[in-house]
């Protein structure tokens, strides 16, 4: 094995081809993830070539270049972003010391299971989306699709990389068991709630990017902030390429609002499904649910874990840094959203173990400037109509409000009111029989799916047009 | 109560009460799912999230494993498993035992070893075999419990978990025995059981399996399966009656007053001044009924498990209930023929399936005796009854004095006792011996020279010589004595007298039981005091805040 060229098969910036530890775990790792990419990689275009994006170095020029590939052949690379000279530990009980570059020993478990837990979600999505590529709307969504994919594969590279180079024989074993647990799988489930949830369409799916990948963006964001640098400076690098994937969300659900709303406008009709659109209050609740799974995964209200993480100095906060505190937060509160009998009340909890809620808060507020993007489209065209996010508690199953129906408007319910309402707040059977329906594949060069608008532009400067995926 | 902040804890419950555990049957198979609930705990101050335990839940599980062995005749195998999806069980709940009282945590641990051991007890003596089906994460206490059972089939789910985090996340140990059981029951390798030991996310799936500590792992969607079949086999070698008809355990007819606890069969006098509880037990009023078939009509009334029932219940009460109560006194009273006569029908009958546990269910009291941290003393005075069976407390106590002739004007018989083959075997103390031979470790011969004498008085001359006695003062120093010796006592470090006390009642072989208590006691009491746990930064303490603890790096 000694002839490989690392920096040829596998680009990147961990001086890989010095480093006889990693190639010896990765030299064993990576057939194994092509196998996986084969059983559980997009269904039907394995030997097709699409035009990618692949980072072949973290440089402005080197991260972003372009080119047909076939994704098996997609080269995977292992990229940290650049090192800040003399950083020091921003928060919790380490705060003020030199950042580790080794793993402290005390921590080994906690910070393996962090990285598990957030390396689990990459390859999930990547399965729960595999069928999709059977019925895209265009060329264009399916190759956006199978870019999100491949970068999915690449964090997933990353997350292996770290434990493979960071955590010894017991790493080695943990990526291997991230190719063996499956997304919805009976006996060997992915670690998170949502990442076993099916992806049956093409609205779930971007819905899944616009909301499910912003959760992973938080996560990263706040271990961009370890004090442990390899993971801080892999999940800063990977930041760049989860916006993309929440472009492609944003975007995407933005075009079906915006073919909805030009349908609603031409036609003088709300009843855009007689013309093969997907009516606002259908959307509003794929709207409802992918939100309320995706918090679920922030995890609960208070939560001890999420208090060590950071006491730890391991998992920081959104935009740690900026934060203008002692951050360590011993003695500081921060309000949390409680049920209180019959309404919903807020009450100042200890800071440290509300880091989850914290996250949530933020995340939130992110989501809306989303929402509020798609709804100026409603608006300019003059259509009365709003999206809203429902109220934090709405269809939760994880943390305090897991066992209690509530509104989206945030009322406490009982189980009778609730029954009959559901409906109104997520898709039914029949809607998402509806949107199945309008599941069939157009592959036809610069055509669209009746349910969703052409793009502004392609990609990498290219027409929408041009021929993103080269199908036999 | 003595306690004027805790909560009075009751033992008695049915299944009807249960908030914890749900009990179903499927011919031969019993399970017993654990689902706790998360605001059923005995005193508010915590959560019991993810299928932790307090006392509370853990007396429910003994009387599910009670009821089932006096209830269920057709039961051949338990299986106990969690009723919630994506945990097994947790352990004990952590902001429990951080805000409980040093005392409390070590009853607490009491008991909840009692029970795993009576769990053992079933599988072995009963036949009625315990086995888990760990369904979800399965952490300290949780895995403990699946420790007490015979075999552990566990989910291999890639996230399903065994694991014993107390010394990396707590600084504590496991308090129920879990140390001892991995390498003394299962047979752990020491080192595998070292890393074990400090790895807080446990081990799971083949390597579990192949370190011994589950027995079996299977995908999650067949554990339902394997487990069914695994009861199966196992229910169908036990000796169990199939077709019995159990019977109900009926509530105890207790009252509890200020200074007195009251049962049918046994009164207890609290003397608050002096902390003694003076506890006497009475000799059935009749013979014993006809037979086997005379015990099953008599169920829950028959003498002796209604007189066990009432010491057990008594014994948790007092332990729990009047920590400041020191000292317990023995008395018997009533008719020495009578109580020779049941143990004579338990003995005759011992094959009997009900019988057979009545003997068990007094060497499970008579052992919770063994190993309580209060000082005992028997008197046995004219008119009492220590015989057989109830001799057993008499050998049970620290000390026993015994009234030499009769009390000057008193018509009672003179002061006997007698021995029955039931102080020969039935009843072996946690370290394996009979009271009998535990206390003539210096000439075993005794204890085969004494078998000759059974049914025979032996009054206090007899008795001391027998070395069935320590003291024989005559009436004219009787009160005098008694009174010193209680009075001393009480004066007495308590602390001192619990370690003292329990390394002198276990002469002879440690076993199983009596390294887990002796451990308990020792390391882990020691432990739990430490300011490494229990200190304002230690790790029991700072638990749950998010803060770390600081340890003091000095070993001891
Ligand atoms: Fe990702
Ligand atoms: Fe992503």
């Amino acid at each position: 094995m000694a002839s490989i060229d690392y920096t040829e098969r596998i680009p990147n910036n961990v001086n890989l081809g010095e480093d006889r530890r990693l190639q010896r775990a990765l030299e064993e790792w990576q057939p194994k993830f092509l196998e996986w990419w084969r059983d559980m990689g997009p269904h039907g275009f394995q030997a097709t070539e699409v035009y990618l994006r692949t980072a072949v170095s973290v440089d402005p020029q080197g991260w972003a270049q372009f080119g047909y590939v076939r994704m098996p052949e997609y080269r995977w690379g292992i990229f940290l972003a650049e090192p800040e000279a003399a950083r020091v530990i921003p928060f919790g009980d380490h705060k003020g010391r030199p950042v580790w570059q080794d793993v402290p020993g005390e921590y080994r478990g906690v910070l393996r299971r962090l990285i598990v837990t957030q390396g689990d979600t990459e390859p999930a999505s990547v399965e729960q989306q595999r069928h999709l590529g059977r019925t895209c709307p265009s060329l264009y969504d399916l190759r956006n699709l199978f870019q999100v994919n491949v970068e999915e594969g690449r964090h997933l590279w990353a997350m292996v990389y770290l434990l493979d180079a960071y955590f010894g024989r017991d790493g080695r074993e943990e990526s291997e068991g991230l190719l063996e647990r499956r997304a919805g799988d009976e006996d060997k489930p992915r670690i998170l709630g949502a990442f076993n949830e099916k992806t049956p369409d093409w609205l779930s799916y971007l819905m899944f990017t616009f909301f499910t990948d912003r959760d992973g963006k938080y996560q990263l964001a706040s271990l961009a902030e370890s004090g442990f640098d390899p993971l801080a400076r892999t999940c800063r690098f990977m930041l760049t390429e989860e916006a993309h994937h929440m472009f492609v969300g944003e975007t995407g659900v933005g075009r079906v609002v915006q073919r909805t709303c030009e349908l609603m406008r031409e036609r003088k009709t709300d009843d855009v499904r007689r013309h093969g659109a997907i009516d606002l209050p259908t959307l509003q609740k794929y709207l409802n649910f992918h939100y309320s799974v995706s918090l679920d995964l922030f995890g609960s209200e208070i939560s001890t874990n999420a208090a060590n993480f950071y006491t730890m100095s391991l998992k920081g906060r959104f935009e740690e840094t900026k934060k203008n505190d002692d951050h360590r937060l011993q003695d500081a509160t921060y309000p949390v959203t409680e049920q209180d009998g019959e309404t919903m009340t807020v009450r100042e909890q200890p800071a440290l173990q509300s880091l989850n809620e914290r996250l949530r808060d933020d995340y939130i507020v992110d989501c809306q400037r989303g929402l509020d993007r798609w709804n100026r489209i409603i608006k300019e065209h003059g259509i009365d109509f709003e999206f809203r996010l429902p109220h934090r508690a709405f269809h939760r199953k994880i943390g305090t409000f897991a066992d209690v129906r509530v509104s989206p408007e945030g009322r406490l319910l009982t189980e009778a009111e609730w029954g009959p309402k559901k409906r109104q707040w997520l898709p039914t059977p029949e809607d998402e029989a509806y949107v199945q329906s309008l599941m069939q594949p157009v592959t036809e060069r610069g055509t669209f799916a009746t349910w969703i608008a052409p793009p502004a532009r392609g990609v990498n400067s290219q027409p929408v047009d041009f021929d993103y995926v080269r199908l036999a | 109560m003595a306690d004027s902040d805790t909560v009075c804890v009751d033992f008695q419950t049915d299944p009807s009460r249960y908030k914890h555990w749900k009990l179903s049957f499927d011919g031969p198979v019993a399970t017993l799912a654990m689902d706790v609930r998360e605001d059923g705990g005995l005193r508010p101050g915590y959560e019991l999230k993810l299928n932790s335990y307090d006392l509370g839940v853990d007396v429910e599980l003994y009387d599910a494993v009670q009821r089932l062995r006096f209830e269920h005749p057709e039961v051949g195998a338990v299986v106990i498993t969690s009723g919630k999806e994506r945990v097994f069980c947790a352990g004990a709940n952590i902001r429990m035992l951080s805000q409980s009282p040093h005392a409390f945590k070590v009853n607490f641990c009491k008991f909840t070893n009692e029970t795993r051991n009576a769990i053992e007890d079933a599988t072995v003596g009963s036949r009625q075999v315990y086995l888990t089906a760990v369904n979800g994460p399965c952490a300290g206490g949780g895995y403990e419990l699946a420790l007490a059972t015979d075999w552990i089939i566990m989910a291999d789910d890639g996230n399903t978990a065994v694991s014993l985090p107390e010394v990396p996340l707590l600084a504590v140990l496991p308090g129920t025995g879990g140390l001892t059981r991995l390498v003394d029951k299962r047979h752990v390798r020491r080192d595998r059981a070292d890393f074990f030991c400090t790895t807080e996310e446990g081990v799971r799936g083949k390597r579990a399996a192949e370190w011994g500590l589950v027995d079996e792992v299977v995908p999650r969607s067949r554990l339902a399966e394997v487990v069914r079949a695994r009861a199966r086999e196992l229910a169908a070698r036990t000796d169990r009656p199939a077709t019995a008809p159990g019977f109900r355990l009926l509530p105890l007819e207790r009252t509890i007053a200020d200074d007195a606890v009251r049962y049918r069969h046994v009164a207890c006098e609290l003397d608050r001044t002096r902390g003694i509880a003076w506890i006497t037990v009475t000799a059935p009023a009749a013979s014993p009924p006809n037979g086997a078939p005379g015990v099953h009509a008599q169920g829950s009334t028959f003498w002796p498990l209604a007189l066990a029932r009432e010491l057990d219940d008594l014994v948790l009460h007092l332990r729990t209930n009047e920590a400041e109560v020191g000292v317990w006194v023995f008395k018997t009273a009533g008719r020495a023929d009578l109580v020779e006569a049941y143990d004579r029908l338990l003995a005759d009958h011992r094959d009997d399936w009900l019988v057979r546990e009545i003997r068990l269910y007094w060497k499970r009291t008579l052992k919770r005796l063994d190993v309580t941290s209060r000082s005992m003393f028997a008197l046995v005075e004219p008119g009492s009854c220590f015989v057989g069976t109830l001799l057993e407390l008499a050998l049970a106590a620290d000390r026993s004095y015994m009234l030499d002739g009769t009390r000057r004007g008193e018509r009672l018989p003179l002061a006997t006792v007698r021995l029955t083959e039931a102080n020969f075997g039935a009843y072996p103390m946690p370290n394996g011996l009979t009271r009998i031979a535990n206390r003539h470790l210096a000439e075993p011969a005794r204890v085969e020279k004494l078998r000759a004498r059974l049914g025979e008085d032996l009054d206090a001359r007899a008795a001391a010589e027998a070395g069935l006695v320590t003291f024989t003062p005559d009436d004219i120093d009787w009160d005098d004595e008694v009174r010193q010796a209680l009075e001393a006592r009480a004066a007495f470090s308590p602390d001192a007298l619990t370690g003292m006390e329990a390394s002198l009642r276990f002469g002879g072989p440690e076993t199983l039981e009596t390294k887990i208590f002796g451990r308990l006691s020792a390391w882990q009491n020691w432990v739990f005091q430490r300011p490494n746990a229990a200190g304002p930064k230690g790790a029991l303490v700072v638990y749950g805040t998010g803060q770390r603890s600081e340890f003091d790096r000095r070993r001891v």
